[in-house]
Parts: structure tokens; C-alpha cells; sequence
């Protein structure tokens, strides 16, 4: 059977494809969405440190010994603590000035980390082994699907609905959102607001170099690959709208299938049709898709 | 004021200068080498191309006695041809620079190479693959070292499709040099029985690789060719990896591969890769010396084909220069045509009327882990192809400097 001339086989193999792309872009959107969502923050860094968080997993395994699954949770807590650190010294003095100061800096800190990072490890990208009860594939009749994708897809669908969950529907979740519409009340209730946000953006940096830990055995362990997909997922963000949780995770997974599609109609665009819906939407619906006007 | 000063210091300069470089342009001799010094292609050009040409300078002056006076510069082009382009232009009309070395990615390199005919100086590109640089797009002032397409095609190309890959489909990075390669192999396979069944132009440059190689698993080709260089490709062997493609029986042609590539990729990912370069650091005992002095200079990273060709090629037109007694691109550039060549890292060999340098190429395998004893160990000969069948013959070239008509 065929669908506009492609094989069904062949067009559910690449939509899977796109599903295990738009993972990484819903992990690492979702940490954006957080950071600027709850405290109105554009983390320009949010790449570095998906990169830091492959290239710490990468120095534990081999000066340490620290195998993936012990990674999976240590990376994340040792970049969430910088993360924590560059909030208390450096962003919390930007609070009450424009968005674009808080830019500029992560901004300036990405690039400061990436060539610091390049110079001592050169662009060629080092290996990092798949975890062995990963290795081999699942033959499911239309694709060999790498087992590890797999996993990569089940990781990230259950963390970006679990923070969803806690930031939506939980307590927690509920001082948070308060704290960032009105902080001066929130700590008058007794809510220790400025912990409540070093706290926040050291979690959405830990989501960032999470996914770094996850993209370490897919794609080589380079200091430029946070560069490279910085961009995307902040349009990802954009389309999805800035403050939006759940419009950051859908339309991850949703511009992952586009981009998947598109490399099967027409490879040659499928690095600029998600900006091609960028501008779209930001012509039909300025605040996003799931964003609120503010 | 600035001026004055300028014009001071210049006859200054030229007073003390010998009658010998009476015409070097401003009294010194100044190579730019322009490359990838941040991006995927940095760890086989970058930094290390720069050291090379400077390594260069410094034998040359210590063996030939020369009483030169020569500067090297680096700058980075990002893969970008206007970049590259505004680079160019300034080192030429400003900052006095007279030779632009190196020059990886295919697209900068031809507008590098026009640039510089337009200006009357001289380009001799060791990073760039297209070999339009000595066919369609040649010129007086352009000399082509290393390697090109045409001669990976013929050398990679051929040995598969001769041990029996006769059926391919092709990984193409959509830009001039993955264009070049995959017409250039494209042709060879043709040539030698075999058939294309099919072809994907990936955005260059690219990180995941997994939508195009499930393509090219479905077109059931015996040979998936990876037409494409440094980052791209160790993603795409990588990648195939990951998803059993070689299980599966098919095999991968890595038409463009590096040395620096097999040793980010890890000889576990890497081995049985056949491939096709002009350099190695384990050839002979000229080549290792030079390895061992280059690996200290560049924190123990061993040199790529294209750093090599960086340092053969400044020696080269060291020696032009000091033969021509001038640093005028035209001349010099004519008179590498007529000088032969002899370096410790490529051996003998001449630079033709076209422009491309000749000197001969090695097929290589890659070796097993247990093959090999130590780092950048990694490479075992497979066999020489001497130089007047590496490149292109001239009877078959389309520059316009060589046509016959």
C-alpha cells in the first residue's frame, strides 16, 4: 500500500524516526518552556548545557567509571547545581531589569562554556557506548528500531508528563505559578520565593542536561551540539507559545513528525520547515499555539 | 598620519632587504590559512593547518638557506562562502597577504579560488574535495593539492564496485562537495557495471542521519555511499551502526574519510571501511618524523591528509617564490607548474598545467581492534595507485586552460 507514493512501511518507519526526534525537542523545549514560563527567563545557555550534561556523562564513564544508569541521575544533579550557581550570582541581579539582559548573559555564558569545551576537546565529537541491555534492535516488521530509541521515546514522554503533572496539577506547581504572577504576595504568605526559583531554573537546567545524558550514545559527544539544536527548540518553544507546559512538550513531539515527514517528501528542507510554521504561526497567532496573550 | 607611518616603515624595510627580494611585495612574504577552525571540520584543517604551514616555513628557511622574510595568519571561514569570501578580500586589498592556503568545504574554496584570480594572487587549496577546482572552475592562480573527488571516486569507488558493491544509493551532504563526489563515483560505478538505485540530499550539515539511512535500507542498494565528510560522516557510520544496517548485509562506502574521523569513531565503529587518502603517518620513516614533531606541536593529535598537504604545499611554493624572485601570484603559481616536486610527506611528484598537483594514492582498510597497537594505529595498505592514474587525466578535463578545441 502506498501514501503519496512512499510505501506505508517505509512512511511509519520515518514517522517513528520523528517520534524519537521530537523527543529531544519536547525534553529540551520543556526546560525552556519552564525556565521562561515561571520565571520569565530566555536561558540562552539551555544548549551548553544539554552539552555539558553529555560531555560530564562522557568524563564520568571514563575517568570515573560512572556507567549510564548511575549518569542518568548524577549528570543532571551536578549540572542542575551550576545551573543553580550561575542563578545565584549572576542572573538573580537581572530580575528587575528587561528580558534582554537575562538573554545576553546565558547567551555570553553559552558561547564561554562551548569554547572552552572545544578548545580542550576539538569539534570530531567523542563515543559513548550504548548501555549493553540496549544494543541490538526490535525487529518490528516495517523498521529495525534500535532498542535505545525506544527507551529514549518511553524517558522522555514519562518526564515531560510527570513535570506537567506537578506543575499543573500539584501544590507545588501551584505556589510556583503563583510566585511568578505575584512574588511579593506569595512571600508574604511565608513562601520562600527566591529559593523557589534558583530552585526552578536548576530543575530546567537538569531537564537540559538529562537529555544530553539520553543523546550521548545517539549522537556523537561534541561541543557543538548544543549549538546545533539550540535553535530549533526554541522555535519549537515559540510555536508552542513561551509559557506554555503542555504546548512545549506537544509541539515537540509534533515538529518532530513534521521534520520527519519532510526528510522523506523533500530532505533538502527539512532543516527550515520548522521555521517555516514559526513564521506561520507567529503571523496567525502571535502568543503561540497553546500560549496565552500576556 | 597612519599613512606615512605605513609608507615609512615599508622603505624601511625594503632598505634592508637584500637585492634578492627587490620585488617581494612590501618585503616579506605572507601566507593566510583560511579553514574551519570551530566546525565540523576544524579537527581535520583548523588549528593544525595553521602549525603545519608554520612547521613548513621554518624547514624550508633552515634547509634552503633562504633569506626570506615570511608571516603566517590564520582565520576562521565557518564553512561559509561569504565568509570566506570577505576574509579573503581583506587579507588581499588590506593586510598585504599574498598565498591563501588550506581552505576545506568545497564552496568556499571556489569562491576562495576566483577571488583570487580577480586579484592576481594565488590559491593552493589542500582542504577542498571538488575536483571542479582543476576542471570547469580552474584558473591560472588556483593550485589543487592533497586530493579531490575524482580521485576518491576512482580509488574507493572502483576497489567496491570491483569486489563486488555494483548496486548503490547515495548519502549526498547537499552542497558543492557532496555533489561533486557523488557525480564523480557516480560515473565510476556506471563505468564499471554497476547500478544507482537511488540517492538523498542531506542539509549540510546534519546531526541525525536515521530518516535518510532508513531510506537507503529500504532500497535494498549492497553499498550505501557516504558522500559527505568529517562530522557527517562519522554520524552517518555511527547511526548505521546503531540501526544493524551492516547486519542486514548492506555495506558502507566511506567516499570521503580522514584519519582524525576513524579515531573519533573508534575502530570498533570504523573497521573494514575501505577508503582513500594521499597521506599517513605510518607510510615510511620521513612521513613518521614529521607526524612525531607535528603531534607535539598540536597536543598530540596526529595530522590529517589535508594538514599534510598544508605543509608539502607552503614548502612548495616557498621554493617557487625564491625561484621566481617574486611573490606576484601569476608568476609564482606558473612557476610551481614548472618546478617539480619533492617533499618528505608526498614524495615525488608535479603540479600539471591544470593546476592539480600529481603524486601517487593508497587504498586503505581500516583495521580490527586487534590489529591494531596503539592510537591512530589504524590504517592497513591495501594498495598504491601510482600517481599518473591517481587524478584525472588531462585529456579528459574541462578547464578551459588545458581544453582542446
Amino acid at each position: 500500500m502506498e501514501i503519496f507514493g512512499i510505501p506505508s512501511q517505509a512512511l511509519f518507519g520515518q514517522l517513528l524516526i520523528g517520534l524519537i526526534n521530537g523527543s529531544f525537542y519536547a525534553l529540551l523545549s520543556l526546560g525552556l518552556a519552564v525556565i521562561f514560563g515561571l520565571l520569565n527567563i530566555i536561558n540562552f545557555s539551555h544548549g551548553a548545557q544539554y552539552m555539558l550534561g553529555a560531555f560530564v556523562a562522557y568524563l564520568s564513564l571514563n575517568k570515573l567509571g560512572i556507567n549510564y544508569w548511575l549518569s542518568l541521575i548524577l549528570t543532571p544533579l551536578i549540572v542542575g547545581a551550576t545551573g543553580v550557581l550561575i542563578e545565584k550570582t549572576m542572573l538573580k541581579r537581572l530580575y528587575k531589569l528587561d528580558h534582554l539582559y537575562g538573554l545576553l548573559l546565558t547567551f555570553g555564558l553559552a558561547l564561554i562554556i562551548q569554547g572552552v569545551f572545544r578548545h580542550e576537546f576539538g569539534s570530531s565529537g567523542m563515543p559513548y557506548p550504548v548501555p549493553e541491555i540496549f544494543q541490538g534492535v526490535f525487529n518490528l516488521g516495517f523498521m529495525f528500531l534500535p532498542k535505545y530509541r525506544a527507551w529514549v521515546i518511553g524517558v522522555s514522554l514519562f518526564v515531560c508528563l510527570t513535570t506537567w503533572f506537578v506543575i499543573e496539577r500539584t501544590k507545588l506547581g501551584a505556589y510556583l505559578r503563583a510566585a511568578t504572577e505575584n512574588p511579593t504576595l506569595v512571600q508574604a504568605f511565608g513562601i520562600n520565593v527566591p529559593r523557589m526559583v534558583t530552585l526552578t531554573y536548576g530543575f530546567g537546567v537538569a531537564l537540559a542536561a538529562l537529555a544530553g545524558v539520553m543523546a550521548a550514545p545517539i549522537y556523537q559527544v561534541s561541543p557543538m551540539m548544543g549549538a546545533d539544536i539550540i535553535i530549533v527548540v526554541f522555535a519549537v518553544v515559540v510555536v508552542g507559545g513561551m509559557g506554555s507546559i503542555m504546548g512545549a512538550i506537544l509541539t515537540g513531539f509534533g515538529l518532530g513528525l513534521v521534520e520527519g515527514l519532510t526528510k522523506v517528501f523533500y530532505p533538502e528542507a527539512s532543516n527550515t520547515v520548522i521555521f517555516v510554521i514559526m513564521t506561520i504561526v507567529l503571523l496567525l497567532k502571535p502568543a503561540g499555539l497553546f500560549g496565552t496573550q500576556k | 598620519m597612519k599613512r606615512n607611518l605605513i609608507s615609512l616603515a615599508v622603505a624601511a624595510a625594503c632598505a634592508f632587504a637584500g637585492s634578492a627580494q627587490a620585488q617581494i611585495s612590501d618585503g616579506i612574504v605572507k601566507i593566510g590559512v583560511l579553514n574551519d577552525m570551530s566546525g565540523l571540520y576544524s579537527d581535520i584543517t583548523g588549528q593544525g593547518s595553521v602549525i603545519a604551514a608554520k612547521m613548513a616555513v621554518e624547514d624550508y628557511i633552515k634547509a634552503s638557506k633562504s633569506t626570506l622574510k615570511v608571516e603566517v595568519v590564520g582565520a576562521d571561514h565557518q564553512n561559509k562562502p561569504d565568509v570566506g569570501s570577505n576574509v579573503a578580500r581583506q587579507w588581499y586589498d588590506t593586510e598585504k597577504v599574498d598565498m591563501i592556503a588550506d581552505v576545506p568545504t568545497s564552496s568556499v574554496g571556489l569562491a576562495i579560488a576566483k577571488i583570487s584570480a580577480d586579484k592576481g594572487k594565488l590559491h593552493v587549496n589542500s582542504g577542498s574535495a571538488t575536483a571542479d577546482l582543476t576542471g570547469k572552475a580552474c584558473n591560472a592562480n588556483t593550485i589543487h593539492w592533497a586530493y579531490d573527488t575524482w580521485m576518491l571516486a576512482n580509488g574507493t569507488g572502483k576497489a567496491i564496485v570491483k569486489s563486488g558493491g555494483d548496486t548503490w544509493f547515495f548519502l549526498t551532504a547537499d552542497y558543492a562537495f557532496g555533489h561533486a563526489l557523488e557525480r564523480d563515483t557516480e560515473a565510476v560505478v556506471l563505468k564499471n557495471g554497476g547500478k544507482v538505485v537511488g540517492k538523498v540530499r542531506t542539509p549540510f550539515p546534519t546531526q541525525d542521519f536515521s530518516s535518510f539511512l532508513l531510506q537507503a535500507q529500504a532500497s535494498k542498494a549492497k553499498i550505501i555511499g557516504l558522500a559527505n565528510a568529517g562530522g557527517d560522516t562519522t554520524n552517518s557510520i555511527k547511526q548505521a551502526f546503531e540501526f544493524g544496517i551492516t547486519k542486514g548485509g548492506q555495506n558502507l562506502a566511506g567516499l570521503l574519510v580522514f584519519l582524525p574521523d576513524v579515531h573519533s569513531l573508534s575502530l570498533e565503529k570504523a573497521q573494514g571501511l575501505m577508503l582513500t587518502e594521499t597521506f599517513y603517518w605510518d607510510l615510511n620513516d620521513q612521513t613518521r618524523a614529521f607526524t612525531k614533531r607535528f603531534a607535539a606541536a598540536n597536543g598530540g593529535k596526529f595530522p590529517s591528509m589535508v594538514q599534510a598537504g598544508v605543509y608539502s604545499s607552503v614548502i612548495h611554493y616557498l621554493k617557487a617564490v625564491d625561484a621566481a624572485k617574486t611573490d606576484d601570484g601569476t608568476k609564482v603559481a606558473a612557476k610551481m607548474k614548472e618546478l617539480p616536486t619533492d617533499d618528505p610527506l608526498f614524495g615525488k611528484g608535479s603540479v600539471r598545467a591544470d593546476g592539480r598537483k600529481i603524486h601517487p594514492a593508497y587504498l586503505f582498510e581500516v583495521k580490527k581492534p586487534s590489529e591494531s597497537k596503539g592510537p591512530y594505529d589504524y590504517y592497513k595498505l591495501v594498495s598504491t595507485i601510482p600517481a599518473n592514474e591517481a587524478f584525472r587525466p588531462l585529456s579528459e578535463s574541462d578547464c578551459p586552460l588545458v581544453a582542446k578545441k
